[in-house]
């Protein structure tokens, strides 16, 4: 640490080079937190999910509604502790791109599967009564400003209602919240009563979508699976089940494979960063070698020196890194919620191990470089 | 020596001289070839998108959905308002006699990707038989075509390439039957071959379903299309839209196209500002290697002129050189590379990386934009050097 000062001096000898490289490495890592941000979203975005829900669909295809009398047959597999269902709605307010999802549930089997939403007992028991009701997240209602009581009109592109209009009315029971921070992020979705729904639509009465299915024993939940689908197979209704997790996942590998698409680009930032810090490092030792000589004059050893000059590369790679991701982390707090990226843990590792191999890589060059000075020919400018 | 002589000579003395800062000057081509090769492969993804869907359809075909149906997938027309689009006067009649309509239906079902274990969204499409008529760009180009009522599929190009499971001969499991793959087609890589076909009355016995999803017809003359459209949506009977088969399709590249800009205009801005820093580095460094030198020079008499321009030449030409290799490295590596995406049908579509000329020439602007700025400021710096301490070096 005492040396601090003497390393500092090193690297802002010639300000605007290391001020300029400075600036590159925190472009570099603005984008290195970003993009592994987005990985992150795609790759573990679902670990906030209990391993104790599954999902079970129709083999097929989500899209296909699997048939309510599938209920009881679920719901009687040994493991299974409840079942609810869920329809998803495609519901248009007001305007297209005020997009949110909307499931037609039914609301006592909700709060069955889904004890991570959290709302007062009058507001249950609305939602459970009134058959044209919904309950709404809490961010979704502080965006449209909706409150208890408000009804709220929806344009189904899906749903036809039996008078052939798709203009379904619903009325707000209660605004819910989640039962923790990592929950309450995700309180951005709406489910309306599967009564008013099954009851008004043209088309597929009886059908309920998918099942949320909970066991009692997540270690079991991969034999449950197994059991679920063995029940329906070879009828018409095969099923696939798959933890929560899984499926959320398959939801995002949908859209390619963006791991590799962020990979490639954060590999090519890197490759760039890595050689323009590379130069600079570099040049900065050449232009100081009688300096340097003058250091081991003063009787810093040779390994001494080579510190130094590692240590001028590690301060280097570590400011730009770490205003660099610093920033990263603060432009995510302006990104719309349809964006929930956020530099956790993972990104911050690979921030910290890009900045070692960046310091080995760029440091080792001129640090052997200034090991080997001769005392005799650097004073002699030879 | 005029003033353009001057410049000419300094220029080309000073590129001549650019190899011995070799590392120093790499700094700029690879900086630069890194921005702009990421911006062209990631706008070559969108070109290519742009390109599958907006190829796929005719002007002389039309798409009838259900009315405020977002696509096929939310349309259902029921067997009446099926017969009677089909029999609509703008609609070309076969040898037959009868008109070259066929109702389709889409189903989506999940096919793994080759080395994935969990499914992606493809459509399976029924096509009735006079959907081979009226689609003369199809081609079978391994099997055969499938028989109706048989449990038989085709697969497209696309589709076979992306997904696993699809070759010839393979069975495939769909609610409970097994389906057998007897051909391969290609439709001219547009969005069609992401999908699999079979027969229409099949899929609809297979999956429980009555009615279509949509009907594509052919249109006698493509003046048509309007007074159809009029008719139909106008009917009381029937609750349809009616668009010509290319803007169908084109339209629904649209939400992708722009995610993909947001994300190319953003990486490459960020690149941008880093190179740029790394620009201003090398030639900062430059110009101060060659202090004596440009002293010499303005002692010599040279004027201030020709040091800008020497400067900003060297800037220019490593920047255009960086330019070239990146969109060189995004052509080679990823001109025709296939992939495939979730569409605006929830269903997958496989399209081609398109490395087009207009992509490289926005490349090569944006470098030479970079070496531009990065030269600038340096360029000033060595104009003003004062001749007597320049010449002390």
């Amino acid at each position: 640490m005492k040396y601090l000062g003497l390393i500092w001096s090193g690297l802002f000898r010639k300000k605007l080079r290391t001020t300029l490289t400075l600036f590159s490495l925190v472009c570099a890592f603005v984008l290195l937190g970003l993009l592994q941000a987005v990985n992150s979203l795609f790759s573990g975005g679902a670990d906030f999910l209990g391993a104790n829900r599954l999902i079970t669909q129709a083999r097929t295809s989500f899209t296909q509604p699997l048939p309510m009398r599938l209920l009881p047959q679920i719901e009687a597999v040994p493991g299974v502790a409840r079942v609810s269902h869920s329809q998803f709605f495609g519901g248009v307010y007001q305007d297209p791109r005020n997009f949110f999802p909307q499931f037609a549930v039914n609301p006592q089997r909700l709060r069955d599967t889904y004890p991570e939403w959290v709302m007062d007992e009058d507001s249950w028991r609305r939602f459970i009564t009134a058959r044209n009701s919904t309950i709404v997240g809490r961010n979704l209602a502080d965006k449209f400003g909706w409150k208890v009581g408000d009804v709220i009109p929806l344009n189904s592109f899906i749903w036809t209602k039996t008078d052939g209009t798709r203009n379904w009315e619903w009325e707000v029971a209660g605004i819910f919240d989640g039962r923790n921070a990592e929950w309450q992020k995700r309180a951005g979705l709406m489910y309306l009563n599967y009564g008013q729904f099954d009851e008004g639509r043209a088309g597929g009465k009886g059908l309920a979508g998918v099942f949320v299915v909970m066991v009692d024993d997540p270690d079991a939940s991969e034999r449950v699976a197994a059991l679920i689908d063995e029940k329906f197979e070879n009828s018409p209704d095969e099923t696939k089940t798959q933890s929560e997790q899984e499926f959320q996942l398959g939801f995002a590998r949908q859209l390619g494979d963006i791991g590799l698409i962020v990979n490639l680009i954060t590999s090519a930032v890197f490759f760039s960063i890595l050689f323009l810090t590379g130069v600079s490092m570099s040049q900065g030792v050449r232009e100081r070698v009688p300096e340097l000589a003058v250091l081991k004059v003063l009787g810093f050893t040779d390994r001494a020196v080579m510190g130094l000059v590692l240590a001028e590369a590690f301060l280097l790679c570590f400011l730009g890194a770490l205003a660099g991701m610093l920033l990263a982390n603060f432009s995510t707090r302006f990104l719309p919620a349809e964006f929930p990226i956020e530099t956790d843990l993972r990104v911050w590792a690979i921030a910290g191990i890009s900045v070692v191999v960046l310091t080995v890589l760029v440091g080792v060059p001129p640090a052997l470089h200034a090991l080997r000075i001769k005392i005799v020919d650097a004073l002699a400018g030879r | 020596m005029s003033q353009y002589t001057q410049v000419r000579e300094i220029v080309m003395m000073n590129l001549r001289s650019v190899p011995q800062r070799l590392g120093a000057s790499l700094v700029i081509v690879i900086g630069i070839a890194g921005v702009v090769g990421v911006m062209v492969a990631l706008l070559s993804m969108s070109a290519g998108l742009e390109k599958t869907l907006g190829g796929t359809g005719s002007d002389d075909r039309v798409v009838v959905t259900r009315g405020g149906s977002n696509g096929e997938l939310a349309s259902f027309l029921d067997r009446a308002s099926g017969t009677l689009i089909k029999q609509d006067p703008a609609i070309a009649r076969g040898a037959d006699g009868l008109p070259l309509a066929s109702g389709e239906i889409i189903i989506i079902t999940e096919v793994p990707r080759v080395g994935q274990k969990t499914g992606a969204n493809v459509t399976l499409r029924g096509v009735e038989p006079v959907g081979f008529t009226i689609r003369p760009e199809l081609r079978i180009v391994e099997g055969r075509k499938f028989r109706p009522g048989l449990r038989e599929i085709i697969v497209g190009e696309a589709a076979s390439n992306q997904f696993a499971g699809l070759d010839v001969g393979t069975p495939l499991r769909f609610r409970g039957s097994t389906w057998t793959v007897v051909g391969v087609f290609s439709t001219g890589g547009d969005a069609h071959e992401s999908e699999l076909w079979t027969d229409t009355e099949t899929a609809q016995s297979a999956f429980n379903r009555s009615g279509y999803s949509s009907i594509l017809a052919k249109l006698a003359s493509t003046d048509g299309f309007e007074p159809m459209k009029e008719r139909l949506t106008s009917n009381p009977q029937l609750n349809v839209d009616a668009k010509t088969e290319r803007d169908f399709f084109s339209g629904q590249s649209g939400t992708l196209t722009t995610v993909i800009g947001v994300l190319a205009g953003f990486v490459a801005l960020v690149m941008a500002i880093g190179a740029t820093f790394g620009a201003l580095n090398t030639m900062y460094s430059a110009v101060s290697a060659r202090t004596a030198e440009i002293g010499t020079l303005r002692a010599l008499g040279f004027g201030a002129m020709p040091v800008i321009a020497s400067v900003m030449a060297e800037a220019l030409a490593l920047a255009i050189s960086g330019g070239v290799l990146g969109a060189l490295l995004a052509y080679v590596f990823f001109n025709g590379y296939s992939v495939s995406t979730l569409g605006s049908g929830f269903t997958q579509v496989a399209f081609k990386f398109a490395v087009t000329p207009g992509l490289v020439m926005q490349g090569l602007a944006l470098s030479l934009f970079i070496g531009f700025v990065g030269g600038l400021l340096p360029a000033i710096r060595a104009a003003r050097m004062q001749v007597t301490s320049a010449l002390r070096g």
